[in-house]
């Protein structure tokens, strides 16, 4: 098989909404370990893709294959994510009404059940990791804030935060640094290169310099399809994706 | 050791609210039954089971809240599994009346031996006896509940949709017990009781016992609902109500959580409806009206979605004024209650007890900025951000 030895799989996947073809025939191989780049320009299928591998989404053809044999069309959202998918969103949705700690208490991989969750204590370890990650995403000063007043770079932050809990193997990053300062988002890249020693990471940004700044493998997307992959220099001088992306 | 273990899983306004009831649940069936007529603290027992149904309402504002306030789903049919357990005491009353009724048939209940009926029909049997009726007054709004809740959250319905199948399903019952061949009495419903448990239900010392097992019970739905809105799982039911595909994402099966708190809810408004029927002598398909339904979202609304303690607050305040307006001014109380949904929703969007807890806010944030001139950081932190209606 040839989805064996990686840890993510896509291969002819096809899906369209009201015969609008938002993914077209789309292969992706990501190995374990790999931080990934994913870019191209507004509909080309970015968030779609993620949809699909996060189970929100159900391709019409096509294989999904998650650490080689597990065929993710057959999961849903809940399921996906206990599998070791996490997800960081475009918009941040943090959970405004609970306080940046609970917003990681509930992140935090553990049981999900009803009753485990009803009589649950939290035990010394997970205070240990909960406190370890405020560290991490720079907000051990307000652990007790409401989310809903921190600043938009410091709810993304809490966002990573919430992924770093979940400890999936395969982070998907929507754009984790739209809206960010200059500053927040060089300490973005370091902090994703940070969590991608240890995790496979797939990110889609817009941010070139960004991009530039992660220094990994590229893939440009365009009309639902594979445009280019390789270097950010390589994918950057082919002379479609300047044409349908950068030349714009 | 056990106030330790209270405390952790109530907070101070919860565990207020727990001793006040449990306090009233003790003096005022005291009063009723110890104090002389002409004592200016005396209770009348009209006044004792008045009160006594305001608690009960405040029970089912309590089980809505749960669903509500704190994971969003807004039940337009609650008044449903509140008769349905009302309607499971009202047959165990009936079966005590045994040959006491106009009838004097020893088995069947007046109505049948006026619709002609031979036998008693089979889901009438069990209730003569009160242990099987308390059973059946969780049970069946809780199976009722648990199956709707089961289809219906597996296929995400949720929002103002939600609310809206929910209103059918208390319609639809409505329409189906007023029907004689339903076998639960139609038009008339079940009333004309006798005895509870052996003890004549128009008797004072009756009515007090019922209103502080009304009392206690309440104090106990306040405790079972703090303990789960202050467990993991209660955070979880609040991430649910703002942000329910992100749960998804974070791995929660969210529809088993919403089936578990609108049972748990059902099941209290169950309860609810059980204490209510003793204490007004008769229980009917009006019970099932949409109208109730949507005035218990009124009680909640008016004190406080959310808070547990606000739709008690709510419940006996729009009930204290439904009784003085529908016998001081009858015509007007149908638009002073429109009005004050409306001006609720303007003007209090977050109730009674969410306009209390802002004027606290502001006051210990005064406070705290004539001690040290805080930044605007600090106020910051003290806002209470408002819980979205119906999504």
């Amino acid at each position: 098989m040839k989805a064996q030895n990686t840890l993510l799989y896509l291969d002819g996947v096809s899906v369209s909404f009201d015969g609008f073809r938002a993914i077209n025939n789309l292969s992706l191989v990501l190995q374990a370990g790999e931080m990934r780049a994913i870019i191209g320009p507004n509909g080309a299928g970015k968030t779609t893709m993620m949809d699909i591998i996060t189970g929100k989404t159900r391709p019409d053809a096509g294989d999904v294959y998650f650490n080689g044999d597990v065929d993710l069309t057959k999961y849903d959202e809940a399921e996906i994510a206990l599998l070791g998918i996490g997800r960081k969103f475009q918009k941040p949705t943090v959970f405004e009404s609970h306080t940046v700690e609970d917003n990681l208490v509930l992140a935090l991989s553990g049981p999900r059940s009803a009753f485990s969750t009803l009589f649950h204590r939290q035990s010394r370890d997970e205070a240990e990791r909960i406190d370890d990650i405020l560290y991490t995403i720079r907000l051990s000063e307000k652990r007790d804030w409401l989310a809903a007043n921190l600043s938009h770079g410091q709810k993304q932050w809490l966002e990573i935060g919430m992924l770093l809990a979940q400890d999936p193997k395969l982070l998907l990053v929507d754009e984790p640094v739209a809206g960010m300062t200059d500053a927040e988002t060089a300490e973005t890249a370091k902090l994703l290169r940070e969590i991608a020693k240890t995790r496979s990471v797939l990110v889609v940004e817009h941010d070139m310099h960004f991009v530039r700044e992660l220094d990994v493998k590229v893939t440009c997307l365009h009309e639902g399809t594979v445009l280019a992959e390789g270097s950010l220099d390589f994918v950057s001088n082919d002379q479609r994706v300047i044409e349908v992306y950068l030349g714009r | 050791m056990i106030t330790q273990w209270f405390f952790t899983h109530v907070d101070r306004r919860g565990g207020v609210a727990i001793v006040l009831l449990v306090a009233l649940g003790l003096l005022v069936p005291l009063s009723n039954l110890l104090l002389p007529v002409t004592s200016p603290f005396h209770i009348p027992t009209y006044l004792v089971s008045l009160i006594g149904k305001y608690l009960t309402y405040a029970m089912l504002a309590v089980a809505l809240d749960l669903v509500w306030g704190f994971c969003g789903i807004l039940s337009l049919g609650h008044g449903a599994f509140f008769a349905l357990g009302g309607y499971a005491m009202g047959m165990y009353l009936m079966r005590q009346i045994g040959p006491r009724g106009v009838y004097a048939d020893p088995i069947l209940p007046d109505f049948m031996v006026f619709l002609n009926w031979k036998d008693l029909p089979w889901f009438w049997h069990g209730f003569d006896n009160f242990w099987f009726a308390a059973l059946m007054v969780v049970l069946v709004p809780g199976i009722l509940a648990f199956g709707f809740g089961w289809l219906a959250f597996r296929s995400r319905v949720t929002g103002v949709y939600l609310s809206i199948i929910t209103q059918a399903l208390t319609y639809a019952l409505l329409l189906a017990f007023f029907r004689n061949d339903m076998g639960f009495g139609g038009n008339n419903g079940l009333t004309d009781f006798k005895d509870i448990l052996g003890f004549n239900v128009q008797a004072g010392s009756t009515r007090s016992a019922l209103f502080a097992a009304t009392a206690l019970f309440l104090a106990l739905a306040v405790f079972v609902s703090s303990f789960i809105v202050r467990s993991k799982l209660g955070k979880v039911l609040v991430g649910v109500r703002d942000a329910e595909s992100r749960m998804r994402f974070l791995g929660y099966r969210v529809d088993r959580y919403k089936l578990f708190v609108w049972t748990i809810s059902a099941m209290m408004a169950g309860i609810a409806g059980a204490l209510y029927v003793p204490q007004v002598g008769i229980i009917n398909p009006s019970e099932f009206e949409p109208a109730n339904s949507i005035e218990a979202v009124i009680w909640v609304a008016v004190g406080g979605r959310g808070t547990i303690i606000g739709p008690i607050i709510g419940a006996v305040l729009v009930n204290f004024g439904k009784t003085y307006f529908t016998a001081a001014f009858p015509e007007i109380w149908l638009f002073a209650l429109g009005a004050l949904f409306i001006v609720v929703t303007l003007f209090l969007p977050k109730g009674i007890l969410g306009v209390y807890g802002s004027w606290k806010a502001r006051n210990s944030d005064h406070v705290a900025r004539k001690k040290e001139s805080a930044p605007a950081a600090a106020d910051e932190t003290l806002q209470i951000p408002e819980p979205q209606a119906a999504e």
